[in-house]
């Protein structure tokens, strides 16, 4: 096991490196310009072209290129164009955000949503099935920033009961604040992956249900629930934690619009931020770190697989 | 089975994570504020962008300050003497002047600062092409020695337009006019808290305590900058209706550009005040690419002029509210004193397609492609590119409407190089009212060529006109030289103005003082 954690880790080298190329060859051949931005709509073509200069984007690809992979090799992800300050620092202040709207997000989806596909499929064909489905109909069709909005307009703005917008830092002594900066945040970033996760939770449920041992215990008198929670579940859990993992992808999507919806501070209001002014070395380390995350995520999915089914073995 | 106990446990947890939102820190000392963008820098002489400009505002401090007439007055000067050629300048800084790091404001520090000023501003640099020296006679005193009379110079020193001649610590003035500082020290009436710099998040400024406050009221960035906050919180807010529902819910105080869909909603809102920010609103411009066919040829960029409807832009722009907009057969600020219609009349009465036709036909011209770069995610240029994509096609061209962010559009305009190539034909901006009172600040009007703004026009007659306004002795012929400018400007389409709009500014009934001006006017304003 432990072989196979090294051994996936290790490969995450390539992955990140394959990233780190295409990214920045994307964002060298996109159009726009940082200087121009600096520079403001006010100032002249020779004022853009000597800022251009001043910030070294008129050096070719390759010295760009190497210069920002030996930067990062020493785990320097550069200097912010705009603000000067070290991208780490930045993402740094702005992690804590990001990761707490995403873990209460996944908090709040799977312990709504489990419960609900498993009551799906056991009152399969009744009334509750049809509204856990057409619960999971509307979280699919309804865009995160709509979902926002109206959380923000009936909870924040009409009844007063959180804020509409902003972040505080979470502390142990008092964590209400934080919690009532992100509850709102986190059931609109939420609602499409409760669909989903119900969905697929209905879905394997209703094939496990079927299955000869759950007669076999039913037969045997074991109860309803210890059949759904103890012998059904733990057996569909599989494909439940794969969606999990798939969606995180879905999720850090979502987070971004949902940080500018509710004045988030988070990574993804940072790195749209820096799309739109062009700021290379935030773009560049964001999305490194991002798909760094991404690949760790799906190692610990692939390492749950061992938990649920002890067949799996690596 | 959930137990009574239980459930009620439950819903007191609950009930306390959902009492009434009351505000955090809603002192009267502390003022939340949302800027019109995000605050990515803050060197507003490297840069124009106005939102740097409106915060370097609070931190850093001018040598003259206009007022909301336009003029000129000492701000950290004590005064000046001028010989009667207009040649020698020499002005005295206050006593007691101090930077936020506690050093002493000296004449080198000035000296530095406006050497760094003058190589990117249009006016500092026609200074420094008329400049034998500039020199620190002692600590307080300082001179520029000319070699020409420049009649603009406190206009020059006190202007409001990017870049500024703001007065920075001789270290950081030392730093590259084309590179960003990284260090905020100033010596205006806020301190500038780089620790708690969230950039695209917030911004923080906190008073400084050893500001010296000039006796005079304060007018726009003349007088005395009283600050009434201790703290002053820029909350940077990308979503439109969140800063709107913040406003309205108390998490912020004032609002600097509610966009035009929600001010109906904010009116209606007790607690809330709306009005017009800048009296000198803004002009939209089309601008044209005197470099490549068609608009390198005049009658093309005429016809466009002949069918121009700027009610069309303006009503895409700010809506159907006549308050907010007027036509304008001028390049300069109308409401100003030496605003003027000379040569504007092509723009005025029924708008002229069939001519405009005639004109492309003479040019043979008709049928000529058209590449329309629009940035669709800036309101403004996206509701005037659809309106000239319109036009385009009434008056006979043929359209290829790119439609790209501002990104894409900041760097594409520099390119000079046939559309084909990944150059451009049009695009769409607007300037501030009190960047086009004047010539000086106007880097849009100048006709100068390859060295002219983006469109790179070229009248030899325009920029002659521009230099006798620099040289007018008195307001008539400022007016005269101004006349003569709009009219050549008319006849050589240097670009094509949309009109003229104002935007909307928003904030709580709890502040008081809030003015209108080209900038937040935030000295003067308190929290009850």
């Amino acid at each position: 096991m432990f072989a196979y954690i090294v051994r996936r880790i290790v490969a995450t080298i390539p992955v990140v490196a394959i990233v780190a190329l295409f990214i920045f060859s994307l964002l060298y051949f996109a159009p726009g310009d940082p200087a121009a931005i600096i520079a403001g709509d006010q100032a002249s073509p020779a004022d853009v072209e000597r800022i251009r200069a001043s910030l070294g984007l008129d050096r070719p690809f390759v010295v760009r290129f190497a210069e920002w992979s030996w930067q990062v090799l020493h785990g320097d992800l550069g200097v912010s164009i705009f603000t000067n300050l070290p991208v780490t620092k930045m993402i740094g202040q702005r992690i804590e955000p990001t990761v707490s709207l995403m873990l209460l997000t996944l908090l709040l989806a799977i312990s709504t949503a489990v419960p609900l596909g498993v009551l799906a499929a056991w009152k399969q064909g009744t009334w509750i099935d049809r509204l856990v489905m057409m619960i999971a109909v509307s979280g699919f069709s309804v865009p995160v920033f709509v979902v926002g909005y109206i959380l923000a307009y009936v909870f924040a703005l009409s009844l007063d009961w959180f804020p509409v917008q902003g972040y505080t830092p979470f502390s142990l002594s008092d964590p209400l604040p934080w919690l009532r900066n992100l509850i709102l945040p986190a059931m609109a970033l939420g609602l499409a992956f409760v669909a989903l996760i119900a969905r697929i939770t209905r879905a394997t449920m209703l094939e496990v249900l079927s299955q000869d041992y759950i007669r076999t215990a039913r037969a045997k008198g074991v109860g309803q629930r210890p059949i759904l929670f103890l012998h059904a579940l733990k057996n569909a859990a599989v494909p439940i934690v794969t969606i999990i993992g798939i969606g995180f992808a879905g999720l850090i999507g979502g987070a971004v619009v949902t940080e500018s919806v509710f004045a988030i501070p988070g990574v993804g209001r940072l790195v749209v931020d820096a799309i739109l002014r062009r700021d290379y070395p935030i773009i560049q380390g964001v999305v490194l770190i991002l798909s760094f995350v991404y690949v760790l995520v799906n190692l610990g999915v692939d390492l749950l697989y061992t938990l649920f089914d002890p067949r799996i073995r690596y | 089975m959930i137990q009574r106990r239980d459930f009620l446990k439950t819903a007191a947890a609950a009930s306390a994570l959902a009492l009434p939102n009351i505000a955090r820190g809603q002192g009267a000392k502390l003022l939340r504020f949302v800027p019109q963008a995000n605050l990515s820098s803050l060197d507003a002489v490297a840069g124009t962008q106005y939102v740097v400009r409106n915060a370097a505002f609070l931190i850093w401090d001018t040598l003259y300050g206009v007022d909301s007439q336009l003029t000129p007055k000492p701000q950290m000067c004590e005064g000046h003497t001028v010989d009667a050629a207009l040649k020698t300048w020499t002005f005295k800084l206050r006593p007691g002047l101090k930077f936020h790091d506690g050093e002493k404001v000296t004449s080198k520090d000035v000296v530095a600062s406006l050497n760094r000023w003058m190589v990117r501003d249009t006016m500092g640099q026609i200074i420094k092409t008329r400049l034998d020296a500039l020199e620190a006679l002692d600590d307080l005193t300082f001179r520029f020695r000319l070699n020409q009379p420049f009649a603009k110079m406190l206009f020059a020193l006190g202007k409001n337009n990017a870049p500024v001649a703001f007065i920075m610590p001789e270290r950081i003035a030392n730093t590259d006019p084309f590179k960003l500082i990284s260090e905020y020290v100033g010596s205006g009436p806020m301190r500038f808290r780089q620790d708690q710099w969230v950039p695209g998040a917030e911004a923080v400024f906190e008073r400084f305590a050893d500001y010296s406050v000039r006796p005079e009221p304060g007018d726009w960035l003349a007088g005395g900058k009283k600050m009434y906050f201790d703290r002053i919180e820029w909350k940077i807010m990308p979503d439109a209706a969140t800063a709107g529902a913040a406003l309205q819910s108390g998490e912020v105080d004032w609002w600097e550009t509610p966009i035009a869909d929600l001010v109906p909603l904010l009116k209606k809102n007790k607690n809330i005040s709306v009005d017009i920010a800048d009296p000198f609103g803004n002009i939209g411009a089309l601008r044209m690419n005197h470099l490549q066919p068609p608009f390198n040829d005049v009658r093309a960029r005429k016809a466009l002029l002949m069918g121009l409807d700027q009610q069309d832009y303006m009503q895409a722009v700010v809506g159907d509210n006549p308050d907010l907009w007027k036509r304008l057969p001028s390049y300069f600020t109308p409401g100003t004193p030496f605003y003027t219609e000379e040569g504007g009349e092509i723009l005025k009465g029924p708008r002229n397609y069939d001519g405009a036709k005639k004109l492309l036909a003479e040019a043979g011209l008709l049928g000529a492609k058209v590449t329309l770069v629009v940035a669709t995610d800036v309101g403004i240029t996206k509701a005037q590119g659809d309106v000239t994509a319109d036009l385009l096609k009434r008056i006979g061209f043929e359209v290829d409407f790119v439609a790209t962010d501002w990104g894409t559009v900041g760097a594409r305009r520099a390119k000079k190089d046939p559309p084909s190539q990944g150059g451009w034909n049009i695009f769409h901006t607007w300037h501030a009212g009190a960047d086009c009172v004047n010539p000086a600040p106007y880097t849009a009007l100048d006709a100068g060529g390859d060295k002219a703004w983006f469109g790179w026009p070229k009248s030899d007659e325009v920029q002659a006109d521009i230099l006798k306004w620099y040289a007018a002795p008195d307001a008539a012929a400022e007016k005269a030289a101004m006349a003569a400018i709009n009219k050549a400007s008319f006849e050589n389409v240097t670009y094509a103005p949309t009109g003229f709009f104002l935007l909307y500014q928003a904030w709580r009934n709890s502040l008081s003082g809030v003015v209108k001006a080209p900038f937040p006017v935030f000295w003067g304003v308190q929290k009850s």
